[in-house]
């Protein structure tokens, strides 16, 4: 059962094309890595995929059904982790995660304390923002995905600033989270273990020769 | 419902813990009125006669400069594109952050609006009227200005283009809101102006929330 | 870029009636300044300032008009996603905001012999100022953005916005204005906000005293004052119409351009 796929999608960027005519099918448990050089539209497709971006041509299916028939519904279905990490200098990591907790409408208090946990940032959860490094911020941005109920995981650059233990970490949360059914779509530039992943290189649907400029 | 008490508590926390930001505003509002005095000269019986004026304007000009709040700083570190995606609905979550907005900024404004109203000599049967007129309009001037503050998510210049948008929108708030003063200092009962002033904000209540979403939506394509 | 397959369907349809349009126009707009300067009557009690009217209501039509039209392309596109809308919305602006300007001068240089003063804030010239806001909010908000695409919602969700505020800014300016100078039209509240578009160009956009002295005159003008003030009317609307064209042709071609530059600029590694 293909619970995210996407057919034939163009996107254009301002006054430039970024891929065209990518399609993919993505199953409950499965993993799509993104590959390519820069430039090559691998946080564009994510953003698209996250619904931040209308495709210019082509479209997406999440669960057999067009996205835009059910906008807010399915936004439940999908978790976006992309450059940013949206921490408050004067919030909380407690605060913060449970905002977002509560945003994403989790009842279940406690899986709050198992997500700083999981993410090493229990001792932690009264510091404000200001005080975290760059890769506790991630952190505590990639403790979203573990309270909210979303099984489609997008994740641009997921493990950009974090220490080896964290990447081995995040590793273990998305095989976690593959096994209970979830889906991931990733890019990244290190190593990440994704087993049993597939892979799509985006340099291969850069568009066509026509027009292109030698560098 | 959750999410939409969960951003107005997180907005509200957040502005409580950045309280400086309030104090520039009230700030500007004080100081920007004791300005009037040197312009037109201390006579009590002028600065009666504008008083209502001056205060409704700078009340306007306090909320605009306050505006680039509501989404800005959301939108720089990337939680704005994460309250789009989040199942709560666009449009209830720009409806708590306006009302955060206003408990922030409205409320503070009107708490200080009789200090001015002691310094421009405001005529003691005016306060009542004025500080209603103000808690039926400012909301109005949130609700409105966050339609405003998210068109110009991502221009150049944002700040001076929101005043460039928002302000002629306002002049309605600022004429009813005046004139109910007014009437009442030449004994005349407000109850029309009230009228107008409440319509707008039932109206603006449930669109503002919508094309500010729309726009909020566009903006953090980015 | 399908998309913009339709637009040039219109286009090559506007192209042909462009000229059909200019040669309608200019005649009417000869004939109507033939007949309101020399041709019709002085006014009993404005003299020959009265002639300003057959320039000023036309352009303050217009200027109004030219918003509905922004208003209406800007829905389409926001409902329909309709590309033409955005660039019918873009190209009225500034030939609205132009007539606003033009109606808002030619006021203010007859109510220096009307009132005495080049400006007195009277309801009309009042609305028609903040009219002209609007159009200075909708022209920065469009012209805002590196890639001038990006403006193109934000653009049309303000238009409508605008549009949306515009009966409730008239109601409060007249509201404002019975207030403040309780002699001219205190009775004319309603009618002058949510009156008929047929007698709103006459009841919105003449001058106080000269609608005094029409009214008093039984409610309407002249014939032979009608006549110029038609056809003026006729003329500068068809004007209007050449004008969007010839500036939907603009926009049209940078769009093209920038679709092209698309193509040209699709080089992967780039960035």
């Amino acid at each position: 059962m293909a619970i995210l796929s996407a057919h034939r999608l163009t996107c254009l960027r301002g006054a430039r094309l970024v891929f065209e005519d990518l399609s993919f099918t993505l199953d409950a448990g499965g993993a799509l890595l993104l590959t390519g050089p820069n430039g090559s539209g691998k946080s564009s497709l994510l953003r698209l995929l996250a619904g931040l971006l209308e495709p210019f041509d082509g479209h997406l299916e999440i669960d057999g059904a067009p996205v835009a028939s059910d906008r807010d519904g399915q936004r439940a279905r999908i978790a976006y982790i992309g450059h940013a990490d949206p921490v408050k200098s004067t919030l909380t990591v407690r605060e913060t995660l449970s905002f977002w907790a509560d945003l994403a409408g989790l009842r279940d208090r406690r899986r709050l304390d198992a997500a700083l946990g999981a993410l090493d940032l229990s001792v932690l959860a009264d510091a404000r923002g200001a005080i975290l490094s760059s890769g506790q911020r991630r952190r505590l941005s990639l403790a979203r995905l573990l309270v909210s109920d979303a099984n489609i995981w997008l994740l641009d650059e997921p493990t950009v600033g974090l220490d080896t233990v964290s990447v081995r970490a995040v590793e273990a949360m998305v095989a976690d989270h593959r096994r209970n059914g979830g889906s991931v779509v990733l890019s990244t530039h290190i190593e990440f273990t994704l087993p049993g992943g597939q892979s799509l290189d985006l340099g291969d649907y850069a568009p066509g020769a026509v027009g292109r400029v030698p560098a | 419902m959750m999410g939409f008490r969960a951003v107005l508590l997180r907005d509200l926390r957040l502005a409580i813990r950045q309280s400086a930001d309030l104090a520039l505003v009230l700030g500007f509002f004080v100081i920007a009125a004791s300005l009037f005095p040197f312009g037109v000269g201390p006579s009590p019986d002028t600065l009666a006669r504008i008083a209502p004026g001056v205060i409704w304007v700078l009340a306007l000009l306090s909320v605009m400069l306050s505006l680039d709040r509501l989404f800005q700083q959301d939108l720089a570190d990337g939680s704005l594109e994460q309250m789009a995606l989040s199942p709560t609905p666009l449009s209830l979550v720009v409806l708590a952050k306006c009302l955060a907005h206003w408990l922030t900024t409205g409320l503070p404004l009107i708490a200080i609006a009789p200090v001015i109203g002691i310094l421009l000599n405001l005529p003691a049967e005016g306060y009542a009227v004025l500080l209603a007129g103000l808690a039926l309009g400012t909301p109005s001037l949130s609700l409105i200005g966050a339609v405003g503050a998210a068109l110009s998510l991502g221009a150049r210049r944002a700040g001076l283009l929101i005043a460039l948008l928002v302000l002629p929108l306002y002049i309605p708030i600022l004429i009813f809101g005046v004139t109910a003063v007014d009437a009442v200092l030449t004994s005349v009962q407000p109850t029309a102006h009230f009228l107008y002033l409440a319509a707008i904000l039932m109206a603006a209540i449930p669109l503002a929330p919508l094309a500010a979403a729309a726009a909020v939506r566009h903006g953090v394509e980015g | 870029m399908h998309r913009f397959a339709n637009p040039g369907q219109f286009m090559r349809v506007a192209d042909k009636v462009l000229p059909w349009i200019v040669a309608l126009c200019l005649p009417l707009i000869a004939a109507g300044l033939y007949f309101g300067l020399y041709a019709s009557p002085p006014d009993f009690q404005q003299g020959e300032t009265v002639r300003i009217m057959y320039i000023h209501v036309p352009t303050a039509f217009l200027a109004q008009g030219a918003y509905v039209v922004m208003a209406l392309g800007s829905a389409s596109f926001l409902i329909w996603k309709h590309p033409l809308g955005d660039l019918i919305a873009r190209s009225a602006a500034p030939i609205g905001c132009v007539f606003c300007i033009i109606c808002l001068v030619t006021g203010s240089l007859w109510g220096r012999p009307t009132w005495g003063t080049y400006w007195v804030w009277d309801a009309r010239l009042t609305s028609m100022l903040i009219l002209l806001f609007l159009y200075f909010g909708y022209l920065a908000l469009a012209n805002a953005f590196d890639d001038p695409a990006r403006g193109d919602k934000p653009a049309a969700i303000l238009a409508l916005v605008g549009v949306v505020n515009i009966p409730l800014i008239k109601f409060s300016v007249y509201f404002f204005n019975t207030l403040h100078q309780k002699s001219t039209l205190a009775g004319d509240l309603f009618g002058a906000v949510f009156g008929e578009p047929e007698a709103a160009v006459q009841a919105e956009n003449l001058p106080a005293d000269l609608a005094a002295a029409a009214a008093q005159q039984g409610g309407d003008l002249p014939p032979e004052m009608l006549l110029p003030l038609m056809l003026m009317l006729a003329g500068f609307t068809l004007a209007f119409l050449a004008l969007l064209i010839l500036r939907l042709r603009g926009e049209f071609a940078s769009v093209r351009l920038r679709s092209l530059r698309a193509g040209f600029r699709a080089e992967p590694r780039g960035a």
